[in-house]
């Protein structure tokens, strides 16, 4: 592997090269299948001098979490990376991250949550983790893992933001497959991405500051709250003219908070996220070649929600396709359950059909996409718009009984 | 060269007016005396406990020194990453965890158990009020037997976890345990371990007025009564050889139960019957002292 120059690696070293590259100071990480082979990477770069850091090998998903913040308040830049069960063990920490206003930085290989005990990709273990305060990217080449991790700790230190993110990338689709990607040159990655300086607290003696002491409701709790969504809103633009900078440094642009495909004389639009969003861009070229009218808008940004956005580019459509990885059980897909509500109120609403799929590694193609789009185009122009979500790719004998609660309500 | 009490003058605590603290409250005594030796170039991490509402609240604080504030379970994972970052940046610093039991014993353990394994470079403080007083007042791993707790309210009838052995098992360079009752002990404890290097452990046993139901003037006889019937024994381990710091003439156990009330259950005869145990602990603390290593 040469800087500067192309290599063929997986997402996995991706996301540590992303690393070694944003000059982390600290990573704090346990191993956890398929996140594993990303502290393996981590290690022997440390130990082999090519990184300079410090490497906590900690007890727990728990303690990786805590240790990441208490170094970012310390003033260090920090790297973690997990998946499913780890990722949930760290929930108490993920907030504490975003409440400390610790940029720390996070890749997460998205793994189905068990039980029953499953290691294939889905986005259940990041979605239900929505609420906490972290940016959430999901992202769809092993280029755009290295990319947006470098772009994200640019985005998450910027003053007007200060919270820490996580770039999702689908296990072993991405994780464990190996991929062409072009590696920057250290040096152009320290010239897009200064050093942090923690500009608002940190932990330091000759400044003594206490940090979470106790509130009561009429102290500013809630505008520290507030502060939060306030910075997330803000992170929007600050994440687009990232990109932007990051395109005419390295003469790559993967979008900032979405990226569109054929979107431009579209009437109906798969908006989905991750890999699908690659297989989606087949589905696309070959149902345009079929003469029907159709573009993607990739969700790459869960976490700040681009609502603005998606009414720009959504209002006026014939119908919109959104393809979920996870399910809020009985209230649908999070993606969307929230699409529908952002266009909820504009004029010329377009019709929300929300698919669930793909869960616990089941394979999904363009196949299944251009499916999943004629089954809901289908259902658009018939007026067939009965529920708020449906199931994909069931098992026949499950699909039957689904179809059966369907006619019921 | 032991600490005096004129070094003790000399040095400036952290702890400033205006705390949230009970009355009498041991733990307090514990921090004027460690942050007095610890220095103003130290930075504390708090796991919840009773000194997340000491420290007194938002925006104001009664410690004058940096604190991160930490979730209940990761306090030693939490200073582990401060003191990396620190080590990585070049600055050198104490980094201080200080915790209640709840934080220390129970919940916080495995963050505890981990960084002393990878002997990270801090001092984990433990100031035991012997139950969850901030929750106001249930049963911990550190509970004696017998201790009246809301969550006990008949006594506790299991014996609490043996904290300082169980981190000196993780062949730490430095433990100790001391208590308010003897001030220099702690003192000259806190001293010897910020010179060290690696994973510090100190157990200060911290009375607790409204916890254990005595008057508030008596926290430091009840902490030296303590000691003196044996029921917390002195003690530190430096490099696994242990060595008992404080060996006063015995006092019944007696004396030190019944100025509490949380002891109320106890009969005589089965004070007799803990007397036993305090004993037994004594004399294996005897036989350890002995040998070449504990652990």
């Amino acid at each position: 592997m040469v800087e500067g120059d192309w290599d063929i690696i997986t997402g996995n070293h991706a996301a540590a090269l992303a690393a070694k590259l944003a000059r982390v100071n600290v990573v704090a990480a346990y191993p956890i299948t398929p996140q594993t082979t990303v502290v393996e990477y981590l290690a022997s770069f440390i130990e082999s001098g090519y990184m300079s850091a410090e490497y906590i090998r900690v007890e727990s998903e728990h303690s990786a979490m805590a240790a990441a913040i208490g170094a970012a308040a310390a003033g260090a830049r920090t790297f973690t990376a997990t998946s499913s069960q780890g990722l949930l063990y760290m929930a108490e920490v993920l907030h504490w991250a975003a409440g400390s206003r610790t940029p720390v930085g996070m890749a997460v290989i998205n793994r189905s949550v068990g039980p029953p005990w499953n290691i294939h990709v889905d986005h259940q273990d990041s979605m239900s983790q929505r609420d906490t305060g972290w940016l959430q990217m999901y992202v769809s080449s092993n280029q755009e893992v290295l990319d947006t991790i470098i772009m994200m700790y640019k985005v998450s230190e910027h003053p007007d933001v200060m919270l820490p993110f996580m770039v999702c990338l689908d296990a072993f689709v991405l994780s464990h497959t190996f991929m062409p990607v072009k590696i920057p040159k250290q040096e152009e990655v320290d010239e897009f991405l200064p050093p942090y300086r923690p500009r608002h607290w940190a932990l330091d003696p000759s400044d003594p500051m206490s940090f979470g002491n106790l509130t009561f409701p009429d102290d500013e709790y809630q505008e520290m709250r507030w502060s939060i969504d306030l910075s997330m809103r803000r992170a929007l633009d600050i994440m687009e003219d990232v990109a932007e900078e990051f395109s005419e440094k390295f003469g790559r642009y993967h979008g900032g908070a979405i990226m569109k495909y054929g979107m431009s004389d579209a009437d109906y639009v798969i908006l989905t996220s991750a890999t699908l969003a690659s297989e989606a861009e087949v589905a696309v070229d070959i149902m345009r070649d079929e003469g029907i009218r159709i573009g993607l808008l990739k969700l790459r940004s869960f976490r700040p929600f681009p609502h603005r956005d998606l009414r720009e580019n959504l209002q006026g459509k014939k119908g919109v396709i959104v393809v979920d990885r996870s399910i809020s059980f009985s209230s649908g897909g999070p993606i969307g359950t929230e699409v529908r509500s952002s266009l909820y109120d504009i004029t010329g609403s377009p019709p929300v059909i929300n698919y669930i799929t793909g869960l616990g590694g089941r394979d999904i193609t363009y196949k299944d996409i251009i499916a999943m789009s004629k089954d809901a185009i289908g259902r658009i122009s018939t007026g067939r718009l009965r529920r708020p979500y449906y199931w994909y790719k069931l098992k026949p004998e499950y699909q039957r009984v689904e179809l059966t609660e369907e006619v019921m309500s | 060269m032991s600490i005096t009490i004129h070094d003790l003058r000399r040095r400036e605590s952290s702890y400033l007016p205006g705390s949230a603290a009970c009355p009498g409250c041991g733990a307090t005594i514990a921090f004027r005396i460690a942050s007095r030796i610890l220095g103003p170039n130290t930075v504390y991490v708090v796991p919840a406990c009773c000194f997340s509402i000491i420290q007194s609240t938002y925006p104001r604080s009664a410690i004058s020194a940096p604190i991160l504030n930490f979730a209940f379970a990761a306090a030693a994972a939490a200073a582990s990453g401060v003191q990396r970052a620190y080590k990585f940046l070049g600055k050198d610093v104490n980094v201080v965890v200080w915790a209640g039991d709840g934080g220390t014993v129970d919940i916080g353990i495995q963050a505890l158990s981990g960084a002393a394994e990878r002997g990270e470079n801090i001092m984990y403080i433990c100031y035991d009020n012997e139950a969850y007083m901030n929750t106001g007042i249930q049963r911990s791993g550190a509970t004696p037997m017998k201790a009246i707790t809301k969550t006990t309210p008949t006594g506790k009838q299991e014996m609490p976890k043996d904290m300082p052995m169980i981190v000196a098992a993780h062949r730490v360079p430095y433990v100790a345990t001391a208590s308010v009752g003897y001030p220099f002990d702690l003192a000259n404890k806190l001293e010897k371990a910020r010179k060290i290097k690696g994973f510090k452990y100190i157990h200060i046993f911290s009375p607790c007025p409204p916890g254990w139901d005595f008057p508030v003037e008596k926290t430091a006889e009840v902490g030296k009564l303590a000691v003196d019937t044996y029921f917390w024994p002195l003690y530190e381990i430096v490099e696994g050889k242990l060595r008992v710091t404080v060996k006063p003439r015995k006092k019944p156990l007696k004396e030190f139960i019944r100025m509490q009330r949380r002891f109320d259950s106890l009969k005589d005869e089965e004070i007799e019957e803990m007397e036993k145990l305090v004993m037994e602990k004594w004399n294996f603390l005897l036989h350890l002292e002995k040998s070449e290593r504990v652990f």
